[in-house]
């Protein structure tokens, strides 16, 4: 029973991640119907930063909550102008091209970011300080539930109310909603789209560092590649909870989480990745609408 | 009734819980010009699509009746199985290969009356070639049926629209239907070119023996060409007969210009 | 001055960006700090010049691409027209021909290589560049061949001369396998889930360990042999190198016919509109089928071919990136042109190994490029340009009725 709880538990953490990470897919393709393949590598650009910044704090003797904080504020505002950036390159200029042509843009732009940390940096793995301090009074369940982890579910559940908060009862949540619901409408109801979408990649990216920077801190070592990875299963569970669909995401997310750590932690562990690939192309071919998701009908 | 060659009984869809079509009868005669008309959002292009395989109807029959053939019942078929027992169409938003040449599109028209496969492709054997040079024939004399020799290797997105629609025609008269169903093909054309579709639609249906369902919101042209008119709201059939018994219809006027 | 304004400013705006990553590194177990500050002076200049060159790239753009097309260019002249096609092909083949003799055994290698991209960017281009499905994970296909000939010549012997059409069918069994329920679906979910299935296959090739060997790979893989007879290493070389010119040539020659038929008119009329071309009474499953078998075959193929050239394959050989590398070939030599593919796949192949300093930047290069196609040069290098038939025969004749 302990070990049912350690793996839900864990499950629980892998899914918040997740989650932070599939809402930047979810509310893209919500808006601009682009699966944002260059997502994955602004999660793997905000743990990179956090590593620096908070080397450097730590060798300037900083030390505790003020380097987590401050390097996570870095991360964030890094991330936000990687994604404004990207967008304005690599997708904005294809608003009208044929469907394929920003998917192409979106991958070639994915493998060159990959490699631009590569060469910038290092093709190793970096050991990435534990930053997420270790709470006392976690300490009688620490063999169950660390406390980076509990700070992790925490972190992504206070992220997933402001947000819900944003969309919902914001004038720019309102026009984000009314974007994704009909594009040329918006824009005639004298919404400016093109910020709109700029804003969305802005906050995509931002929730994708929050990501990247605690799952860092908490599995401790990162490298170029832990984008990609990241970024598809991310996709994965925003496609299984319905992509365009916030909560969608946030339960796709989970359930994608406790499968994986369920299935590793009962079946095998050799074949992590295997059991999320294979769940995608399960999802996609049977329910490719997703748990929340509604089928569309073409217009003819 | 024997000379019927499509025959819709009761024939409903619903979208959730809103009925976009709801128990309409129509019916084509052999060799008949038939309208169905009424206004934005009645239904129109959604009957289109069900009898066009594209929408699976929730109730009622769909009977094709191909000249010299038993009726046959083709709700929930593919629309590419629909198309190669001989009812064809064409689309509101045109839809033509853009960057293929007209030509080519035509000759896509040709695919369901054709047969080579990869390895005829391949190996390019004397009957895939006669096969090649027909189809090429064919939808050359499509092109000029429907007057668009001078566009016959541009690309279809570069033709003008009016050349557009026509095309349309074209590539649908390529599948050799019994049955050809346009979806308002008048829409966006001036004047000089709505008369000039007018010309074209009684011409293929002389020189084809076809019978044709369209849609339309042109009342000049509906009028013009049409045999028997059907008129649909809010996806209900309000009435049905020949153009002039339509212009006359309470029911009709009521749809069209609101109570009073 | 306008222009000027904004050009500082956007290299201003790459300076921040790229501050962290670029300028700054650290050794977190030695504690120090690296500053490379002529990194920043780099981007800044560098930055400035792109976005001019940007700005009037743009410019162009907008200006309206049709002049272009209008013009009939070289490549078609040389393809279409007999006089230029002949001599041309054929000063091709000689030199083909005489190549491996008077150059080293490396470069030959690094040819076959180049070569075996030209094939998978001519069979991916049949998926891609024609049918118009996004296929990301090729690779696998390829995998299933090299695997195929691998397996079959460990445990049972099997020779490559066996091998090569089962690869081949493997791959074609393969890719009908995955495209049955795959290819339904939308063009984005269908190259995540191509994406997933290549994953997978990966995956499996280096946990399986009693099937595949896991990530150790299959090692001694027996030399192609010449009407029985065995081949020394040097020989074998040369000898791949043929057998892949050959191939090439037959690819060349069956998609060329593939695309000007019936099946490769409604590939092309697939791509353009899904919902029209079943409409015109095309099997919509059945078309992306052929297409996609047809793609999974020549990467079976091939993968049999590279499985004999290097002798030693696991499954580092068959990652996404291959996919990616393959796809780039495609996208940047113009979507459904035959030369435009081989071109790329010579440039991108052959031109990092001959610049050494430049092979470090190939996949950041690719990235970038694959970005700057699809912004500034959507139909690639070499625009694929439609068939035109004649007719004025046709016409007379029946004039003179």
């Amino acid at each position: 029973m302990e070990y049912f709880f350690e793996l839900f538990l864990g499950g629980l953490t892998r899914g918040s991640i997740y989650a932070l990470i599939a809402l930047g897919y979810t509310m893209v393709y919500g808006i601009i119907e682009l699966i944002n393949f260059a997502h994955g590598e602004i999660y793997m650009i905000g743990a990179f930063t956090a590593l620096i910044v908070a080397s450097l704090l730590t060798m300037a003797g900083m030390d505790g909550m003020a380097v987590l904080a401050l390097s996570m504020v870095v991360a964030i505002i890094y991330a936000g102008a990687y994604g404004f950036t990207i967008e304005k390159i690599a997708y904005k200029p294809l608003r009208q091209a044929p469907r394929l042509s920003p998917l192409i843009s979106a991958i070639g732009m994915s493998i060159f970011l990959q490699n631009y940390v590569l060469l910038a940096q290092t093709s190793d793995f970096l050991p990435f300080p534990s930053l997420i301090p270790e709470f006392s009074f976690m300490e009688p369940y620490e063999h169950v539930f660390s406390s980076s982890e509990l700070v992790i579910v925490v972190v992504t559940a206070v992220s997933m109310l402001v947000l819900t908060y944003l969309i919902k009862f914001t004038k720019m949540g309102k026009a984000m909603r009314a974007s994704a619901q009909d594009r040329t409408m918006a824009m005639l109801a004298g919404i400016n789209v093109n910020r709109i979408i700029s804003t969305t990649f802005i906050i995509g990216s931002t929730l994708a560092a929050v990501g990247g920077v605690l799952i860092a801190s908490h599995i401790g070592q990162i490298n170029f590649y832990i984008g990609f990875i990241a970024g598809i299963k991310a996709f994965t569970a925003a496609v299984l909870g319905g992509i365009g669909s916030i909560p969608g995401a946030v339960l796709g997310s989970l359930v994608l989480g406790w499968t994986e750590s369920f299935a590793t932690g009962y079946v095998s562990s050799d074949y992590e990745d295997v059991f999320a690939f294979t769940l995608l192309v399960l999802i996609l071919i049977f329910r490719p609408a997703g748990i929340l998701g509604k089928t569309k009908t073409q217009k003819v | 009734m024997a000379d019927k060659v499509l025959d819709v009984k009761a024939l409903t869809k619903t979208f959730g819980g809103l009925k976009a079509v709801d128990s309409v009868d129509l019916d084509v005669k052999k060799g008949e010009i038939v309208a169905l008309i009424g206004p934005n959002g009645a239904g129109k292009t959604t009957f289109f699509n069900c009898i066009t395989g594209i929408y699976t109807p929730t109730e009622g029959d769909v009977l094709i009746i191909p000249p010299g053939e038993d009726p046959e019942r083709i709700n929930g078929l593919k629309p590419n199985k629909i198309t190669s027992k001989g009812m064809a169409r064409t689309f509101q938003n045109i839809r033509l290969f853009g960057n293929m040449t007209a030509l080519e599109n035509v000759m896509v028209g040709c695919h369901c009356r054709t047969k080579a496969n990869i390895i005829g492709a391949i190996f390019r054997g004397p009957s895939t070639l006669k096969e090649e040079r027909e189809t090429i024939q064919k939808s050359y004399d499509l092109l000029k049926e429907v007057g668009l020799t001078e566009f016959v290797n541009e690309q279809a997105k570069n033709l003008p629209y009016g050349a557009q629609r026509r095309l349309e025609i074209a590539r649908a008269m390529a599948t050799d239907p019994f049955l050809l169903l346009l979806d308002e093909p008048a829409a966006g054309m001036n004047p000089q070119e709505t008369r000039d579709l007018d010309e074209l639609i009684t011409k293929i249906r002389e020189d084809y023996e076809l019978s044709i369902l369209l849609i339309e919101h042109d009342m000049k042209l509906v009028m013009n060409i049409s045999d028997r008119i059907f008129v649909v709201d809010y996806g209900k059939k309000i009435a049905e007969g020949t153009p002039r018994e339509i212009k006359d219809n309470p029911a009709v006027i009521k749809a069209y210009l609101g109570e009073d | 001055m306008k222009n000027l304004k904004q050009s500082i400013l956007i290299s201003l705006w790459f300076i921040f960006l790229t501050f962290p990553l670029m300028v700054i590194r650290v050794n977190t177990v030695e504690q120090e700090v690296e500053w490379r500050w002529m990194n920043m002076a780099f981007i800044g200049v560098g930055t400035f010049v792109c976005s001019y060159i940007w700005r009037y790239l743009m410019a162009r753009k907008e200006k309206g691409g049709n002049e272009e097309e209008s013009k009939i260019s070289w490549h078609q002249t040389l393809t279409t027209e007999k006089k230029y096609a002949i001599p041309a092909a054929a000063l091709i083949l000689v030199i083909a021909f005489i190549f491996p003799h008077i150059v080293t055994e490396y470069r030959i290698n690094t040819m076959i290589s180049a070569l075996i991209y030209v094939v998978l960017g001519l069979g991916l281009n049949i998926v891609v560049g024609l049918a118009g499905l996004l296929d990301l994970g090729y690779v696998a296909f390829y995998a299933v061949g090299a695997y195929s000939y691998a397996l079959l010549n460990h445990h049972f012997g099997l020779s490559f001369w066996a091998c090569l059409p089962l690869g081949a069918l493997l791959g074609a069994f393969f890719g009908i396998l995955l495209g049955i329920p795959v290819l339904r679906l939308r063009g984005d979910y269908l190259a995540i889930v191509t994406l997933g299935f290549g994953e997978i296959i990966r995956l499996i090739l280096e946990n399986w360990n009693e099937f595949s060997f896991g990530p150790s790979g299959i090692a001694n893989i027996s030399n192609p042999t010449f009407f029985g007879q065995e081949i020394s290493r040097s020989g074998g070389i040369l000898f791949i190198y043929y057998l892949m010119i050959a191939l090439v040539i037959f690819t060349i020659f069956v998609v060329n016919r593939l695309q000007n038929s019936r099946l490769g008119r409604s590939w092309v009329a697939l791509r353009e509109d899904e919902i029209a071309c079943q409409a015109m009474g095309i099997d919509r499953m059945k078309t992306k089928l052929a297409a996609f078998a047809l793609g999974a075959t020549w990467a079976g193929m091939v993968g049999v071919i590279f499985a004999a050239k290097t002798s030693f394959i696991n499954p580092a050989s068959f990652t996404f990136l291959e996919s990616a590398i393959i796809l780039s070939i495609v996208v940047l030599g113009g979507m459904g042109s035959i030369l435009g593919v081989i071109l790329a796949a010579f440039v991108l192949i052959l031109l990092p190994e001959e610049l050494r300093a430049f092979s470090e930047y190939r996949m950041l290069i690719f990235g970038a490029s694959m970005v700057l196609m699809m912004v500034f040069r959507p139909q690639g290098i070499i625009a694929n340009v439609r068939r035109s038939y004649e007719y004025h025969g046709l016409d007379r004749a029946e004039e003179a009725k």
